[in-house]
């Protein structure tokens, strides 16, 4: 069973290092409205299913606790690739609610809005009012600071963050970080921190366990996906070193609508759907903006992502992941470690 | 007719023909100047075309984003800055002084463009 498990891993890590996910081969088996992605961690080894396949499954068996992330709702937006952004958002809200395992908090990673207006946060609030998930935490994306640096955002949603809206929490051992990367962008860049942010999460960070898992959230990728379409953060790297001695770190974004996952050592990263409408893979169309799929189609490629978490403190499984698809001996150490598994079918 | 008259009747109309002729003549104004050269630029797929536009000193550029998606037109310099532009809105600045302004997108800082005043 084990070994079966592994050569899936090693097959699925094939497929990352080539392209990212196949899209088409993940999604055919899909079969739901607003697919989501399950990640359990078991014994400090994240595994991620389509969710609408375990739904029935005791996905959050044994798990410590569980949350769930959305994005880029993109409240105000009204274009073809979906006319109606707030009832899809309501789908992936109901879908929380119907969860067997009920997740802790929700976060969301930015463009909350699309023009930043008053109403589009009001309309939003609204439809998270329904969620059972009584805490949401939230990152700004570029959408939401088009008003004046995000004065509208931070008004709602920066209670107890710093600077552009960042913030750190911890939750049942594990240690959450909020980052801000789409503030005083520059001409011709990316992403970007900033020296002020950079230093405080340097400082946030100092002294932790090393055994503390660790969970970066930010709007924009923090990892280069594609610099021409601008999906990556300028000076990520210095963000990246100041959390690669812990034992577990996963990354979560959003940003480019659509779902890419990378591992590299102890780190994961992972991208989420929007909530609102698609946007193509890089280089597959002239530009990143919304892209319009078959009305019957749009449900299949919006959606949540749901994190499971079990932290426990026997020796764990821990498998070293390098990009070239090979796996290292179980270490006996309790930092757990992070796998990422795709399961497909 | 008497002779005096007669001169009298036909200088008339020769000046008035000759004033005629002097306001009719073409001549160069700084409004004539200016809706000749002013420049548009289109917002779409997430660049600025043309990416480079020159005009003379006084000119006025107006962007247009045909994009699905909102835009902004910022200057690297501090120069000009529009609010948020979203599809079909228009963002105009008159350029008063010669010189290079480099420009782009606040929003999608890939995007940018310049305007270049002659």
């Amino acid at each position: 069973m084990a070994a079966k498990k592994h050569d899936f891993i090693d097959q699925k890590l094939q497929d990352l290092n080539n392209d990212g996910i196949d899209r088409r081969g993940f999604l055919k088996c899909m079969a739901w409205a607003g697919t989501g992605l399950v990640w359990t961690m078991s014994g400090g080894v994240p595994t991620s299913r389509a969710f609408a396949k375990t739904a029935d499954r005791s996905a959050g068996k044994g798990a410590d606790f569980s949350f769930v992330q959305i994005s880029d709702s993109h409240i105000g937006f009204s274009k073809p690739a979906n006319p109606d952004v707030t009832a899809t958002l309501q789908t992936a809200i109901n879908k929380i609610n119907a969860m067997p395992h009920k997740p802790d908090f929700v976060i969301h990673t930015g463009d909350l809005s699309q023009l930043s207006k008053p109403s589009e946060f009001d309309t939003l609030d609204q439809v998270l009012k329904g969620a059972s998930a009584k805490q949401i935490f939230f990152v700004p994306g570029e959408h939401d600071m088009l008003s004046d640096n995000g004065e509208q955002y931070l008004a709602r949603y920066g209670k107890g963050t710093k600077g552009t809206g960042w913030s750190s929490f911890d939750h049942k051992g594990v240690h959450f970080v909020g980052l801000v990367n789409v503030a005083n962008l520059k001409a011709g860049g990316m992403g970007s921190l900033g020296h002020e942010q950079l230093e405080w999460l340097e400082d946030d960070l100092k002294g932790r366990s090393a055994s503390t898992p660790i969970v970066l959230f930010a709007h924009i990728p923090l990892w280069t996906i594609y610099p021409d379409w601008g999906w990556g953060t300028d000076d990520s790297e210095q963000a990246l070193s100041y959390v690669k001695r812990f034992g577990s770190v996963t990354v979560l974004n959003g940003h480019i609508h659509q779902i890419m996952q990378k591992v590299e050592g102890k780190v994961s990263f992972h991208t989420a759907m929007s909530t609102a409408f698609p946007q193509p893979a890089p280089g597959t169309a002239p530009s990143a903006g919304p892209m319009k799929v078959p009305a019957e189609q749009l449900q299949r490629v919006l959606g949540i992502t749901d994190v499971n978490y079990v932290v426990s403190g026997r020796s764990l499984a821990v498998v070293d992941s390098p990009l070239d698809g090979s796996s290292s001996a179980a270490s006996g150490d309790a930092a757990p470690q992070v796998l990422m598994e795709s399961e497909v079918g | 007719m008497k002779k005096t008259n007669l001169i009298a009747c036909m200088a008339a109309p020769i000046m008035i023909a000759a004033v005629l002729l002097l306001a009719g003549s073409p001549s160069v104004t700084a409004s004539d100047q200016a809706s000749a050269t002013n420049a548009e630029v289109k917002i779409d797929n997430f660049s600025f075309g043309p990416q480079t536009v020159t005009v003379p000193v006084g000119a006025t550029v107006t962007w247009t984003n045909l994009d699905d998606i909102p835009h902004t037109v910022v200057s690297t310099d501090g120069v000009f800055k529009s609010k948020v532009r979203d599809t079909d809105e228009k963002f105009s600045y008159t350029f008063t002084k010669a010189g290079t302004y480099s420009y782009f997108c606040s929003v999608h800082p890939k995007m940018t463009g310049q305007v270049v005043v002659k």
